[in-house]
């Protein structure tokens, strides 16, 4: 065995597991959305069924597609999630921007401390940073407290179970993973070019906007879609921090297949899911294929 | 420009700066705060306490959520570092329709919102029971092959970028020493890349712990995890038992990130890039 064939074999590990644990369940989504929810198992009818000529006969529908459609819920969703998401990437973003500036300028020794103390929420865990948020927002909570008790409102602030409590609990589940694609473009910058800049009159505004913002364009992009992907589908945030007028897509289909057990309606929603995902999801891989933008 | 608006820039900027940083923390910091807070009222300061501690070790249903959770996560990330490490492997040394396949997979398993890979891995289980008749029923199982499928990509991002750095001739040096390749592979490369698989295991054994979405669709009846009971109790309200459990996994967490951070020092000094 050489080299070469020992690779090729071991690749089909991955492979096969793909195969059968991602792009199958894919296909069965598909094939669950033509179906008509029943009270028994599985709770989906068969999309074929051999009929009194010994025959088999297609019996699937539409139902679910059309509702989709049609319901105005499903639309409301849709728009909330595009919405939120892209509110979410840009609040990340004017927050990413001077603190992976900073870690990138920051001298050598101080860079990875830094940077750790960006990724260490990341590895705690997502439901009880969420849930942190609870305690500071609600109307009784520590926010209100300060403000009330500083004289700078006389009427604790309904932000728990409003787009803000949502705005707030999505940019800080995802700040990381705008900082850190940020910082590795930025950390790229030679540092001569900047002075070079500022030796030619350009203020550390002007230079950060024409010189160094221009050269990190595939870390903003990266960033961007890297906080986007996954807030389209976030049900946690929504769910926990959000109120009723908070419809989005994950709510919407973790209620479709809990609450009402409709399990056609609920892939037919991750499809769509998948489908508004797939531009973004496809700009992300050429992306990191052209210029490793670490993930 | 001078200097007195040069400073003002710099000091705008520093504010941006802590503010993000504060923006992180503080959540965290108070969270550990009131778990030794007497009262159960997040605004009043009841004295030091840890009551909440000790209700927390007398619960014995987050006790066994906790320790089905621990099986759970070290049974996916100790497979899902084998199939990573042989995607990291196949995504920097094959070419071609397959490479760009695992890249698409794996990239955008990365990113893929939870409900989604929740609902259809559900789908999948349910589907192979009735044409194989495995896995039998949701449980365990079904919620360790979930979170090893996705943890599988992290670990793959890891190992690829370690790969990169590692010098390919080594490993065909001992192939011309008479190594066979499965041999060369194991006893050089493996070895040289050991820290991107310690934090590739740590990073899906995390991940492994924290999920709740995924787990929620594909678990079954007594195999409730960590996550779902915390957030069934979350739902009803806020309880300082849960902060007081959120204190301890931020603990956990620190220590663990801590130690790999040595280990990672420790194992790997001359070239300590990761």
């Amino acid at each position: 065995m050489t080299s070469a064939r020992f690779v090729s074999t071991s690749a089909w590990l991955p492979l096969g597991w793909m195969a059968v644990f991602l792009l199958l369940p894919v296909a069965i989504l598909l094939r669950v959305s033509f179906s008509e929810p029943r009270f028994e198992q599985p709770p989906y009818t068969e999309l074929f069924v051999i009929g009194e000529t010994g025959r088999w006969l297609w019996e699937g529908t539409l139902q679910a597609w059309r509702w989709l459609f049609e319901d105005p819920t499903y639309r409301d969703a849709l728009a909330g999630s595009l919405a939120m998401a892209s509110l979410t990437t840009l609040t990340c973003l004017l927050l990413a921007l001077p603190m992976a500036w900073a870690i990138a300028r920051a001298p050598l020794a101080w860079r990875t401390p830094l940077l750790l103390a960006v990724i260490l929420p990341f590895w705690t865990s997502f439901l009880i940073r969420v849930y942190a948020w609870i305690s500071l927002l609600k109307p009784e909570g520590l926010i209100n407290a300060a403000l009330l008790g500083s004289g700078i409102i006389d009427a604790p602030l309904l932000i728990l179970h409003s787009n803000a409590a949502v705005l707030i609990g999505m940019t800080y589940a995802y700040l990381p993973f705008m900082v850190l694609p940020l910082y590795a473009t930025f950390a790229r910058i030679e540092d001569d070019l900047l002075q070079a800049a500022a030796d030619l009159g350009a203020t550390p505004w002007q230079t950060f906007l024409r010189i160094s913002l221009p050269l990190a364009w595939p870390g903003v992009l990266a960033g961007c879609l890297l906080v986007f992907i996954p807030a389209m589908g976030d049900f946690v945030v929504p769910d926990l921090l959000g109120g009723p007028d908070n419809y989005m897509l994950g709510t919407a289909l973790w209620n479709e297949f809990f609450r009402n057990a409709d399990w056609p309606t609920a892939s037919a929603l991750a499809l769509t899911m998948l489908l508004v995902l797939l531009l973004p999801l496809a700009l992300l891989q050429r992306l990191q294929r052209r210029s490793d933008v670490p993930a | 420009m001078n200097t007195q608006a040069r400073g003002t820039a710099r000091l705008g900027f520093l504010t941006a700066v802590s503010f993000g940083y504060a923006f992180l923390y503080i959540p965290i910091v108070l969270l550990v705060l009131y778990s030794f807070n007497d009262s159960r009222l997040v605004t009043v300061w009841g004295g030091f306490s840890t009551r909440w501690y000790s209700a927390l070790f007398e619960n014995q249903v987050l006790l066994t959520a906790a320790w089905r959770s621990l099986q759970v996560a070290v049974t996916s990330a100790s497979l899902a570092t084998l199939v990573g490490l042989a995607a990291g492997l196949a995504l920097v040394r094959l070419s071609g329709f397959r490479r760009g396949l695992l890249m698409a997979c794996f990239g955008s398993l990365l990113v893929m919102p939870d409900v989604l890979i929740g609902l259809s891995m559900l789908l999948l289980f349910v589907n192979l029971e009735q044409w194989v008749g495995w896995p039998a029923g949701r449980g365990l199982t079904t919620v360790s092959l979930a979170h090893l499928t996705f943890a599988s990509a992290y670990v793959a991002v890891v190992v690829r970028a370690r790969l990169l750095q590692v010098d390919s001739s080594i490993e065909e040096a001992a192939r011309d020493l008479g190594a066979r390749p499965g041999q060369a592979f194991w006893l050089v490369t493996v070895p040289l890349i050991k820290p991107a698989l310690i934090s590739g295991w740590l990073l899906a054994f995390t991940l492994s712990l924290d999920d709740l979405v995924v787990a929620s669709f594909v678990s079954g009846p007594g195999s409730s995890t960590l996550p779902m009971v915390i957030y069934s109790s979350v739902r009803l309200g806020v309880t300082p038992e849960v902060n007081a459990l959120a204190t301890l996994l931020i603990a956990a967490v620190a220590l663990g990130l801590l130690s790999a951070a040595l280990i990672n020092r420790f194992i790997s000094r001359p070239d300590s890039s990761r």
